[in-house]
Parts: C-alpha cells; sequence; structure tokens
C-alpha cells in the first residue's frame, strides 16, 4: 500500500513540471514585454527595468530562467496582479472557497441524483425508467452549461421570482469571511436569515454546474452496474439464496463503485471548466470569474498563476481520487 | 421420490439472429445420494439445464418444462422467496472459475458465513466458527486465518476449496459442480475431485458432475448422461456406457480418450457443434456421424429406452440389426470421405 | 470397442446463413432508436448549412433598429417575415441560426479532422517506437488531459488572441489526448497479434506496417470518437464564443450569438433560448451518432 501511494505521488511530479512549465512559456508568448509582465507592472522606467531583468535571471540561459521560475514558485511567489498589485496567491485564496463551495454543491448534488438514478436504470434495464434516465443524461452531457444557466435565470428568476440572478449573498448582509464558505460564515455570523439568501444563491449555479456531472455519473454508475451484474460472482450470490436487494446493494454495488469513484474524480476537471462558465453566467465571486476578468484586463500574471493554481489543485484532486481507488479495491490495498 | 424430476425442460434465448435453443427437450430423473455426470462439448446445454434447475437462467432467457421438481417442491410454480429460501440451502453450486466466482471486494469469511447467517440464522460468533469448521472439512490449513484473506490472494485451488465450502456449509442435498477443476492445474484436478466424491460419500448428498472431459467422470459417477447441442444423446449407467457405448457420439467420445487411444494417432470427432444457423434437419450429430443415413439426416430421433437407459439414436451400436437398417436407408457418411 | 476414426461427413445444408457483417452492423445500428434520431438530424443540419444561401430568408449580417427585439411570430407583436423574432439590433434570427449551422458544422469537422490527423501520427509514432519517444508524447498527452479542458483552451485563445481560428486550434489541442491514446493503444494490441508479426517477418517496413495494416484495424475506435470529437468540439467553441474568445460578432456563431443577446435575457428570451437550442440538439444528435455507432461497432455488447 505504501508503494502504491509512493508510485502515485512520484507519478504527479512529471506532471506538475510540465505544467509550470507551461506556465513558464505563457508568460513569453503573450503581447508585451515579458518582464513588465512577471514584474506585474506596466511602463518600468530603465533602471527598474535593468534591476528586473537580474532578478528574473534575463541576462542567464534560458533553463537557469526556469528555475528562477520554478523556485519561486515553489516559494509561493506566483507575481503580482498588474490591477490590484496584490499578490495573484493571495487573490486565489481568497476566492477560491467560493469556487470550492459552488463546486462541492454541484457533485454532492450531481452525486445523490446520479448514483440512484444508474443504479436504478442498471437493475430495471430496458424499462422506460431506464430510457428515461438514457436519455435525459445524455442530453445533460450535451448540455451547453451557459445556455441552461440563462434558461434557468429566465424560468426561476424572471417567470417566478423565486431565486437571485446573481452573486452569492443578499446585498442586505455582510458576513465577516471565516472560512471562507458562506453556507458555515453565515451560520456562525449573528444574521442567521442571511444563510438562507446564501441558499437561494446557490441553488441554480449549483444545478447548472452540476448537470454535465450528473449525466456523466448516471451513465458511468448504470454501465458499471451493468458489467458488475453479469460477473461470476454475482451468480454465485444468487446461487447462494441472497435477497435481491443484498445483492445488488452489497455485492454489486461494492464493486460497481470503483470505476465509479475513478470518474467522479475526472469530473473535478471538468467542473472547474463548468465553474469558469458557471461563476460568469451568475456572476459568481470565484477564480473562474477572476480568470476570465483577467483575460479581459489583460492581467497576465493573474492568468498565468491562476491557471498554474487551477492546474495543480486539479491534479491533487486526481491524485487523491486515485488513493480512495486504492482504498476501496482490495486487490490494489493488499499487494505490497 | 426422486430428488431431482425434470420432464422435457427447454431453454431458450433470443438473439439479433433468432431464438437460440441452448437446452432442448432434457428429461432426467436424481435418486438421493446418486452421482450423475453429465458430459458434453462446450455449448452442449449441459451448464444452462443445471441453472434452469438452480433458478439461475439470466434475462432474457426462457425457461420452459412439462416437470421441474426439487424434493418434491414444484419448481415452475414456486415463489422466488421459497426458491431463494432451497438454493444455498437445500440445492448449492460451484462453477468453472473459482477465482472470478467469489467476489473480489469481500473477505472468504466475509463470504463464507453470509450463507450461514441467512439459511442457518447463526449469530456473526456461531458463523465465524462453523465457517473455520468448513475450511478445514475441505483441507484448507490454517483455516483461521484465511477467514480474513481475499480470493485474489488465495490460488485457484484454494479458491474452489472455498467455493465448495461454501456450497456445503448449509448441508445440501444435492451439489451441481459445473466443470469444477476445469481452470485449475492438473496436479489440483485430481485432489478437487477426491474432495468432492468424500463429501459425497460422507453427507450422502446427490451430486452432479458437469464436465466435457469423459475421464473425469468415468471414476466417479454412478449414471452419466451425454449431452450435444442441447439433447441428450445417451444416458446410462457409467458401468455400461463406459463398458459399451450405445450412441455414436458417446463411442466418438471414449475414442478421443487418451487411456483409451490403441497406438497410433488419438482419434478426434470431425466437424463443430451446430450453431444457431447451421442447425440439421435431422438427428443433430448427423453432420458428424460416421453412419449418417438419408434417413437420420432428414428425421431427427426421439429420446428412446435402450439397453437400461435412454437412447436418441436411429441406429444404436448394440442393435443386432443396424446393419442392415443402415444399409436400408442409404448410408451418406462413407461416399462423402471418399 | 470401436477403434475405427470417425470420417468427415458432408456438411449438411445450413438451415440459415449469418448476415454479412455491414447487414450486421446496420441492424445493430436501426436497432437503437436514439442513433438514427441523431443521424437524422446531422443529415438534416448538413442540409440546411448546404442549403443557408436558399433557406435562410434574410441576410444573417443585415442591421434594422426599427425592427429591434420582434418576438417570434406566435407571440404578439411578431410577424411570420421573422419566424423567429430579432435580435437586438434588428438581424433575423432563423437566418442567423442557419448560417449558423454551417459555422458550427465547419467548426466541428475542422476541429476534429486536425486532432485525428495529428492525434493518429502521434500515437502511431509512440506506439511504434516507444521507449522515451513514447513516454515523451504520452507524458504530455497526461498533462492536457490533467487541465481542465476550457481552462486550457481559453489560456491557449488567451495568448494567441481572441478569434475564431484560434478557438478552432485550441480545441483541436484540448481533444488531441483522446486520438493519441486510442491510436497508441490500437497499435500496441495489434502489433502483439500475429497478422503484425506475419507482415514484419515477410519483410513490411514500420512505415508500411503502420498505415496498412495497423491503421485500418483501428479505424472502428477512431469513427466513434470522431463523432463523439465533433459535439466536443461544436460545445467547447460555442463556449469559448460565449465568453468572447471564440468567434467575434457579428459572426452568427452560436455561441457569440448567445454573447451578443445575454444582456436581453430578461427582457426577450427568445434572443437566448433559440441559439442555445440549436447548439444541444446538434451536440445531442453527435453523442446520439457516437453512441449507436459504439453500440453497433463493439463486438463485446453484442449477445
Amino acid at each position: 500500500m505504501l508503494r502504491f501511494i509512493l508510485t502515485r505521488v512520484s507519478l504527479i511530479i512529471p506532471t506538475f513540471l510540465g505544467i509550470t512549465l507551461l506556465a513558464f512559456f505563457l508568460i513569453r508568448l503573450v503581447p508585451g514585454d515579458p518582464i513588465e509582465t512577471l514584474a506585474g507592472e506596466r511602463g518600468i522606467d530603465p533602471a527598474r527595468l535593468e534591476e528586473l531583468r537580474k532578478v528574473y535571471g534575463f541576462d542567464q540561459p534560458i533553463l537557469v530562467q526556469y528555475g528562477i521560475y520554478l523556485s519561486r514558485v515553489l516559494q509561493g511567489d506566483l507575481g503580482k496582479s498588474m490591477i490590484t498589485q496584490e499578490p495573484v496567491l493571495s487573490e486565489f485564496a481568497a476566492l477560491f472557497p467560493a469556487t470550492i463551495e459552488l463546486a462541492t454543491c454541484a457533485i454532492i448534488f450531481a452525486l445523490l441524483l446520479g448514483l440512484p438514478a444508474g443504479i436504478i436504470a442498471a437493475i430495471k434495464r430496458n424499462s422506460i425508467f431506464d430510457h428515461g434516465v438514457m436519455g435525459i443524461s445524455l442530453a445533460g452531457y450535451s448540455m451547453p452549461i451557459f445556455w441552461w444557466g440563462l434558461i434557468l435565470i429566465l424560468l426561476f428568476s424572471v417567470q417566478f421570482d423565486l431565486t437571485p440572478v446573481s452573486g452569492r449573498l443578499d446585498v442586505l448582509y455582510y458576513i465577516e469571511p471565516i472560512t471562507g464558505f458562506l453556507l458555515i460564515d453565515t451560520l456562525l455570523s449573528d444574521e442567521p436569515e442571511a444563510f438562507w439568501s446564501a441558499v437561494e444563491h446557490l441553488i441554480l449555479p449549483t444545478i447548472v454546474l452540476g448537470t454535465v456531472p450528473l449525466a456523466v455519473i448516471a451513465r458511468m454508475t448504470r454501465s458499471a452496474m451493468l458489467e458488475v451484474l453479469g460477473e461470476d460472482y454475482i451468480r454465485t450470490a444468487k446461487a447462494k439464496g441472497l435477497s435481491r436487494f443484498r445483492i445488488v446493494a452489497l455485492h454489486a454495488l461494492r464493486n460497481a463503485l470503483i470505476p465509479v469513484v475513478t470518474v467522479i474524480g475526472l469530473q473535478i476537471g471538468v467542473l472547474f471548466t463548468g465553474a469558469i462558465l458557471t461563476e460568469t453566467i451568475f456572476s459568481w465571486p470565484g477564480v473562474g470569474k477572476w480568470l476570465i476578468d483577467a483575460i479581459f484586463r489583460r492581467d497576465y500574471p493573474v492568468l498565468q498563476g491562476g491557471a498554474l493554481l487551477l492546474g495543480v489543485v486539479v491534479m491533487s484532486v486526481n491524485l487523491l481520487v486515485d488513493l480512495a481507488y486504492g482504498l476501496i479495491n482490495p486487490r490494489i490495498r493488499h499487494t505490497r | 421420490m426422486a430428488l431431482v424430476e425434470i420432464e422435457n425442460l427447454s431453454v431458450e434465448f433470443p438473439t439479433q439472429g433468432g431464438i437460440m435453443r441452448a437446452v432442448d427437450g432434457v428429461s432426467l430423473t436424481l435418486e438421493e445420494g446418486e452421482v450423475l455426470g453429465v458430459v458434453g462439448e462446450s455449448g452442449s446445454g449441459k451448464s444452462v439445464t443445471m441453472l434452469a434447475l438452480m433458478g439461475l437462467i439470466p434475462f432474457p432467457g426462457r425457461v420452459r418444462a412439462d416437470k421441474l421438481a426439487f424434493n418434491g417442491r414444484d419448481l415452475l410454480t414456486i415463489s422466488d422467496k421459497d426458491r431463494r429460501k432451497l438454493t444455498g440451502k437445500d440445492v448449492a453450486m460451484i462453477f468453472q472459475e473459482p477465482t472470478t466466482s467469489l467476489n473480489p471486494s469481500f473477505t472468504i469469511g466475509f463470504q463464507l458465513t453470509e450463507t450461514l447467517r441467512l439459511h442457518e440464522g447463526m449469530d456473526r460468533k456461531a458463523a465465524e466458527r462453523r465457517a473455520v469448521e468448513l475450511l478445514g472439512q475441505v483441507g484448507i490449513p490454517s483455516p483461521e486465518s484465511r477467514l480474513s484473506a481475499y480470493p485474489h490472494q488465495l490460488s485457484g485451488g484454494m479458491n474452489q476449496r472455498v467455493m465448495i465450502a461454501m456450497a456445503i456449509a448449509c448441508n445440501p442435498k444435492l451439489l451441481i459442480a459445473d466443470e469444477p477443476t476445469t481452470a485449475l492445474d492438473v496436479t489440483i484436478q485430481a485432489q478437487i475431485l477426491d474432495l468432492l466424491i468424500s463429501l459425497q460419500k460422507e453427507r450422502n448428498m446427490g451430486l452432479v458432475m458437469i464436465t466435457h472431459n469423459m475421464g473425469v467422470v468415468a471414476d466417479t459417477a454412478q449414471r452419466v448422461m451425454v449431452m450435444y447441442a442441447g439433447q441428450i444423446m445417451e444416458e446410462r449407467s457409467a458401468a455400461d456406457l463406459f463398458a459399451s457405448p450405445q450412441h455414436p457420439y458417446t463411442a466418438a467420445l471414449l475414442a478421443a480418450l487418451p487411456e483409451r487411444s490403441e497406438g497410433g494417432r488419438l482419434a478426434t470427432i470431425p466437424g463443430v457443434v451446430p450453431g444457431l444457423y447451421d442447425r440439421p434437419k435431422g438427428c443433430l450429430f448427423s453432420p458428424r456421424c460416421a453412419y449418417a443415413t438419408e434417413h437420420s439426416r432428414s428425421v431427427r430421433p426421439d429420446l428412446r429406452a435402450w439397453a437400461g437407459g435412454h437412447i436418441r439414436c436411429h441406429y444404436p451400436l448394440g442393435d443386432p440389426n443396424r446393419n442392415a437398417e443402415i444399409q436400408h436407408d442409404h448410408p451418406v457418411g462413407t461416399e462423402a470421405a471418399s | 470397442m470401436t477403434t475405427e476414426t470417425m470420417e468427415a461427413p458432408a456438411v449438411a445444408a445450413p438451415t440459415a446463413t449469418p448476415p454479412h457483417p455491414l447487414r450486421e452492423f446496420w441492424g445493430y445500428f436501426s436497432a437503437n432508436h436514439g442513433a438514427v434520431a441523431g443521424l437524422v438530424v446531422i443529415v438534416a443540419v448538413v442540409l440546411v448549412a448546404l442549403l443557408a444561401d436558399v433557406l435562410a430568408p434574410h441576410s444573417p449580417y443585415l442591421t434594422d433598429t426599427s425592427i429591434a427585439l420582434k418576438p417570434p411570430f406566435w407571440q404578439e407583436g411578431g410577424t411570420l417575415a421573422y419566424p423567429l423574432g430579432t435580435d437586438p439590433i434588428g438581424r433575423d434570427i432563423l437566418s442567423r441560426l442557419i448560417y449558423g449551422a454551417r459555422l458550427s458544422l465547419l467548426i466541428g469537422i475542422f476541429v476534429v479532422a486536425i486532432s485525428i490527423l495529428v492525434g493518429t501520427v502521434l500515437g502511431l509514432v509512440a506506439g511504434f517506437f516507444r521507449g522515451l519517444t513514447e513516454i515523451f508524447i504520452m507524458r504530455l498527452m497526461d498533462i492536457i488531459l490533467t487541465l481542465p479542458s476550457l481552462l486550457l483552451a481559453i489560456v491557449i485563445v488567451a495568448v494567441l488572441g481572441p478569434g475564431l481560428m484560434n478557438a478552432m486550434l485550441a480545441v483541436a489541442l484540448v481533444i488531441l489526448p483522446h486520438y493519441v491514446r486510442l491510436a497508441r493503444a490500437a497499435v500496441i494490441t495489434e502489433t502483439s497479434k500475429d497478422y503484425v508479426t506475419a507482415a514484419r517477418v515477410s519483410g513490411a517496413g514500420t512505415t508500411r506496417l503502420m498505415f496498412k495494416e495497423v491503421l485500418p484495424n483501428c479505424t472502428a475506435p477512431l469513427i466513434v470518437q470522431a463523432s463523439l470529437g465533433i459535439s466536443t468540439a461544436i460545445l467547447d467553441a460555442a463556449a469559448l464564443g460565449f465568453l468572447g474568445l471564440g468567434a467575434q460578432p457579428p459572426s452568427p456563431e452560436w455561441g457569440t450569438m448567445l454573447a451578443d443577446a445575454r444582456e436581453f435575457v430578461l427582457r426577450a428570451w427568445w434572443v437566448v433560448t433559440f441559439p442555445g437550442l440549436a447548439i444541444l440538439i446538434t451536440v445531442l444528435a453527435f453523442n446520439l451518432l457516437g453512441d449507436g455507432l459504439r453500440d453497433a461497432l463493439d463486438p463485446k455488447l453484442k449477445r
């Protein structure tokens, strides 16, 4: 097991180096002077430019420059925003909880609906329910979520006036950030009604962001269940006279979950992609919207640092999922 | 009352190309404590017959029979709930691939005690004690430590012993062993067969041994049923069948045994079992039969009583008039070969 | 005991013949109603795209502020001259959707064509030469796969500058790893098979082996992946258009149309509803087709 963990961890090192390499060259490719971009300042006077040139090692070979960049990254120095002059890392840290909160709600929404739907569809194969789940999930999988968000706003906010159109919280409330997660912070604050405001604001973004993972999880659960239900050990379980419920809920599900967990892990990357769009539609103050804004403001340090950080986050989550996969699969857990 | 009574059983699977009849008009009785060998090539319907008895025919397969009874219980009308009380308790089954037949996500102990707790109502402690006892009976060394092992940590032979322990856990009246040794090493095969036979003798349980290997049933079975393309070809006591096979197919199977080969090359049966698209009109074995005639090609023989057993053949090998009959019906085999 | 071996008998005339492979494929495919529906929609979209000049009632670019934001014909104030209404600067939405079909199909086909071309070559190279070449290519693909696809596309477009061409290149790069992996896996399974060994023994060169022997054997999964790839390409390109990073106004690209109309969502539901529906239906059709092809071509699922 320890060896399994070590192999997996060591496997992400080249990926990490690759991502930093991409980010490193990104700065050199964007329009404008790379030193200005790196320093996060515009219109630098020649004396300072010369000084900065030394700091970033521009007089040195490219490999050394990459080494300097890498060591800065490892120390958490991702440069400064050209607009706010704030360090990229601290801006990211301030906005990231909003994205995590949204993403977590979306994945929970997708799991709560997707797992049961997939299991039931598999058991009742070729039934109307099965065809319905498969049809709806394919539509969900094909959904342009930026449009889906607008349609939900049109329906629930404009037509029925049920949910707010944008933001995380009603402007009436001001909540001091403690954890950064509004669902928690509002409960800790002295304004408990604010919690319901936060929930209201979360509903539509959660549905929009959860739609694609929901579709994928439902389809994957169904096909994993179907495959497992055809295995020899399910026949053995039936030959033991076990009840249908026990066979499905215990013998089949435990094995079917193994590929499903992997798929959920892969969905984390998709989730951050979706978060960029969802946050843009709902003006959700997270890292996705921050990145898009950075593009239009030509704030390249933010784009470089933010993309690097998001990449690292996705990579780490994939690693965790991989390890979780090892935990639920005894064939891996017990190999030394 | 016989332990198992099957009359005119057929099992069909609908496929894209039409209906596939895996079992076709099989009738069979089995007495308590009897050992029956069911022999046939792959696809001959021997496993499907027994899966039908267990109620394990997967969707969309269809089971039809005039009678299907176990221990006097009608299995055609039995409720699912009552059926589940029987399977795993009074009838148990072990399969060809022991390693894939055990659930990879659960320990041996869990899978073994599950049956005991369900059918015998034991608590965890009692079930575990009994599980250790059972593992010892099937010859697994240091059984206590095996309870927490996973199937992938044991060898195929060990896993088959676990499967046997699971099957005999509730003292079944009938054990069906579906090619129990096919996937195992040759050295392990004999051990597993010996184990099955000694357990059968100890407990006087009925045993159905499904195999494609005539050699396996030679020393174990009291009665042998030979199946071909879903039909019974011949069914007689093992001693008679091995001494003087009556069906050309049985004879050919026996001739293909290495220990029976008489010098020179090992006999083979040319051709393959008919599939969905090339099912002959007459006798199903006629395309591969050395004695096929115009008559046997066009008229399918019925299963009839013959020489103390049953046979499905127009010209049984022990029939004194068969040469005359074959001549009369215009043999075709020799012309085709020349 | 008989000692004679059995004579080879004449083969009995079969009562039915197995169907021809293509016929069998069509049998499986047509039994899948969703796949057939997808195919019908795709054919319809292709026809609309080809006949856009004939079908579109107006020019997709002609603005006329006097008729801005006219609702669809069935609503009060709507007219049959603009069946699906007009956008905020008075362009006919139906005409723009019809020309948009042309763009979306071009995007899908262009992106997938590039990806397949580059991806197959990279995959074949990785599969055949193994060693360092393979490690380098596959690691690079892993990195692309690790990064969220749209994020990567956004970064690329941000560097290259917004525009349809750059957006298409970015999307092509993002979906590249699927084809590389597919081609490499196919090469590795195929090269271990006997017929490749046979070809090699008989002196066939590596290039010849790659293109003549192995490639035809991985076309089935490539076709399936291509169909699914077109849907991803259309969807991602539309997303980039929506973010203002893809096709630029006044191009009638569906995602760009949505971006233009976004601020009017509260006043005029039709300006956002129809472009999105067009994307959804087209993408769904390609996904249905891809699923149907996979089921029909994958022998594992056959009984």
